[in-house]
């Protein structure tokens, strides 16, 4: 009897939540209706004398140590702008929230200055698994998401996300001209891979693939959580790689070549933009050989000879004209700390940023703002064309190749070339950027 | 931690207004437990709704976060509270729901959220068979380490299987928003915290009938003292593996849930991190009761953003300001365990008790 009441109580209390669970939700969880447009037409965040830009950055967190510095280079340009008289009379208000590398964080952040800060813009959002979780957002919301700070290949979709216009020379383009270096400058030579197993490494290949076939001897890779190379290095001993194509990240840039070194391996690093700030490689070489048999040893003795591939002005080049300007910013608005390639970063994308808005015009929208990015050719202040216009929402088209030398100087040895994603020809470009004095980013 | 506190608990929010005649009260409990919950879940969803509409879209989020933490906190309370056996492991049955309605919502977007909420139930559960099988003969500190590696190997696996769960960048998806004839009323937002809260709430009263009944009191018997309750014909094993599949079902249900609402699940989501700050913020709120998980979950979601705001508003240095917030937590959870250690909850329920012997 009693058995029969329970399983009766059970019975309602399934039917219940069957039932209201059926009326919370009758199409498919998956299928999203196509919405119109949002309308750009607006001033959102945009007074006579301000507007407000944010941002979301790993100021805290695995990821801070590497990238918190950027938003440092970013804000310290628009003070100096601001100082300037802004842009059109309007002073540059920059929120930085922080979202500590974490994607839930970043999709509350981004709420945040959405909703309460009311944000004309989005600018160098930062990671690829954070920022993939709001672009959508974004976009449904008609914010335009400017420059996001990461590689992927995703946020060049004028299809799905029309308002998000990428930065970053894209995994697969620079790859493809380091291949095209490698075989150039390399021949026969016997080649390693070294890459982050996600879409950094994926895309890097891509690219690499077309111009390294037979000679490619290792491929290994590592997990951004798994700070341990020595398994990677001792293979790539072990099959006699003389180059070593590193698409990772500084840390283990730094990572690999004390491990090559502890097993008395010298092969010819060539490393990616993302690893390849030497300001910031020499502080982790200082960090990882304090307490061992290496420490003393200078930082340079590692990096001479290293190979970088870049597309912005960097701050070991002593004769370009953006980095001196940069960093003289620096010393009057930033935080004190050494100039880095990586507050570089930040400070291209903040010129670059606020040569669109000077070129919106006084009457700022949402809309003159996206026109003004699709309308131009821009010179600067990156070192390779960039692209923003025409279903083309790739940023940065290509990359110049340095080598490091002891004593801080990298040396030009192959000038700016542009390509495309997939099978194109590599190209040489006769690109030059304007300098600071010609460059109208300011009033 | 005693069974009457546990369960005159389950009364309180009615005995306020109930209190001042006595026959609604004891028709009230009268009724079959399911029901009761039911009716309860209901009211508390009224009142969500109600706040829902005053406030903003950030809100929603905020809210809809609260909703499913507070699940998965009340689902590990049963264990941990109820069953006395300590999961470190919580974040990873979470993991494993969020990635299962990742993966429906991306793969099968034409399946109705009911259906992948209930798929999402079953994955769940079965891990928690799985796992609350093998280790149904541990138990305190072997417990413990057992579902810690759980919690510190499984985001390893979307690494392992790169190309199917996304590595380290995860799984991004987009779920549909209000139905059509409610769009100008709700925003999407309003409409996913709308639905997890229904979610919750119908999860929370099962949580609840389970924990007032008959395997409730078999697993605060087995709490208490396992052997007197084997001695009483309790079926030790079996109970505790129920407890654990129970617990692993609500953390699975809440990790789908959070997918719905956020569209992303990566593997720097579900660290050891989380599965330590659901058991702190359990004994933080009170883990002898299921409203410890209401005030577990509030301080999950609000205490880290006020914390920080209350941080910046000194203007310290950077290095500081970056973790402060989480100090003030550590110190926070020392004092409740020094002082209170029933938590916040032990706390409103000795206020209420002098308020009502003060009446009388």
């Amino acid at each position: 009897m009693r058995t029969t009441t329970i399983t009766a109580r059970r019975g309602t209390l399934a039917a219940a939540l069957a039932l209201t669970l059926a009326a919370t939700a009758c199409t498919g969880a998956g299928e999203v209706a196509e919405q119109d447009g949002p309308d750009l037409s607006v001033s959102t965040g945009v007074t006579d004398d301000a507007v407000v830009i944010g941002t979301h950055q790993p100021l805290t967190g695995p990821a801070a140590a590497g990238y918190a510095s950027i938003s440092r280079g970013t804000a310290a340009v628009f003070d100096h702008i601001n100082e300037q008289g802004g842009i059109h009379g309007r002073q540059i208000d920059y929120r930085v929230e922080d979202d500590g590398y974490d994607p839930a964080r970043t999709i509350d952040v981004t709420r945040k200055l959405v909703i309460e800060d009311e944000i004309f813009a989005m600018l160098g959002g930062l990671g690829t698994p954070t920022h993939g979780g709001v672009v959508d957002y974004l976009n449904e919301e008609g914010v335009p998401d400017v420059f996001p700070a990461s590689g992927a290949l995703a946020w060049n979709n004028t299809e799905e996300h029309p308002l998000t216009y990428g930065w970053q020379v894209d995994y697969t383009k620079e790859a493809k001209i380091q291949g095209e270096y490698i075989t150039e400058n390399f021949p026969d030579q016997a080649v390693g891979y070294l890459y982050q197993n996600d879409d950094v490494g994926e895309n890097s290949q891509e690219g690499l693939d077309q111009y390294l076939t037979d000679e490619v001897v290792a491929r290994e890779h590592y997990e951004s959580e798994a700070p341990d190379l020595s398994s990677q290095m001792a293979e790539f001993k072990r099959s006699e790689a003389e180059v070593i194509v590193c698409s990772c990240i500084p840390a283990f840039v730094a990572l690999g070549m004390l491990e090559a070194a502890s097993i008395d391996y010298q092969p010819q690093w060539v490393v990616s933009s993302i690893g390849g700030d030497t300001a910031t490689l020499q502080g982790l070489l200082a960090q990882f050989t304090k307490d061992t048999d290496a420490e003393g040893v200078p930082a340079d003795a590692f990096l001479d000879g290293l190979i970088i591939t870049g597309y912005m002005p960097r701050v070991e080049d002593p004769d370009d004209e953006w980095a001196a300007f940069f960093a003289d910013i620096y010393e009057e608005y930033g935080e004190g700390d050494t100039l880095t390639n990586t507050h570089l970063y930040g400070m291209t994308q903040a010129v670059m940023f606020a040569q669109v808005l000077m070129s919106a015009g006084p009457d700022l929208t949402r809309q003159a703002l996206i026109d003004a990015l699709e309308a131009q050719e821009w010179q600067g202040p990156g070192a390779v064309p960039f692209s923003s216009s025409d279903g083309d929402h790739g940023g940065h088209q290509g990359a110049y190749v340095v080598q490091y030398n002891e004593g801080g100087e990298t040396e030009m040895i192959q000038g700016a070339r542009v390509t495309d994603r997939d099978g194109g020809l590599i190209e040489e470009s006769d690109y030059e950027p304007l300098s600071p004095e010609e460059l109208v980013f300011h009033d | 931690m005693s069974t009457s506190a546990t369960e005159r608990e389950q009364r309180a929010p009615v005995s306020g207004p109930a209190s001042t005649a006595r026959s609604p009260r004891e028709r009230w409990r009268a009724l079959p437990s399911p029901l009761r919950h039911l009716l309860l879940a209901a009211l508390a969803l009224v009142v969500v709704t109600g706040l829902l509409l005053v406030t903003g879209d950030l809100t929603a989020l905020r809210f809809a976060a609260v909703g499913y933490t507070m699940l998965s906190i009340a689902g590990l309370q049963l264990l941990v509270g109820g069953s006395g056996q300590v999961s470190l492991g919580h974040g990873a049955f979470m993991m494993i729901g969020a990635y299962t309605m990742a993966l429906l919502v991306g793969n099968l977007p034409m399946l109705p959220l009911s259906a992948n909420l209930v798929l999402v139930v079953v994955v769940a559960t079965v891990a928690g068979v799985l796992v609350g099988a093998a280790t149904a003969r541990l138990h305190g500190p072997y417990l413990a380490g057992a579902t810690l590696i759980l919690a510190v190997g499984l985001p390893g696996l979307t690494h392992r299987y790169h190309e199917f769960l996304g590595g380290s960048n995860g799984l991004t998806v987009r779920t549909a928003g209000a139905p059509p004839f409610l769009q100008g009323l709700l925003s999407a937002s309003e409409w996913k915290a709308l639905v997890v809260w229904t979610t919750v709430v119908i999860g929370l009263a099962v949580l609840a009938t389970v924990s007032t009944g008959r395997l409730g009191r078999r697993m605060r018997a087995i709490r208490d003292d396992e052997t007197a309750a084997a001695m009483s014909g309790i079926p030790v094993g079996a109970t505790k593996v129920v407890a654990f599949v129970i617990a692993s079902a609500a953390g699975g249900l809440a990790g789908g849930l959070q997918v719905y609402v956020l569209g992303t699940a990566t593997p720097s989501i579900f660290t050891l991190a989380l599965s330590l700050t659901l058991l702190a913020a359990l004994v933080l709120g009170g883990i002898g009761s299921m409203w410890g998980a209401l005030w577990a979950a509030l301080a999950v979601v609000y205490l880290e953003i006020w914390l920080s705001d209350a941080v910046r508003a000194f203007s310290l240095s950077r290095d500081v300001e970056n973790n402060l917030p989480i100090v003030l937590f550590g110190v926070l959870l020392i004092l409740v365990l020094r002082f209170q250690p029933l938590g916040f909850h032990g706390i409103l329920q000795r206020l209420g008790a002098r308020l009502r012997s003060g009446r009388h």
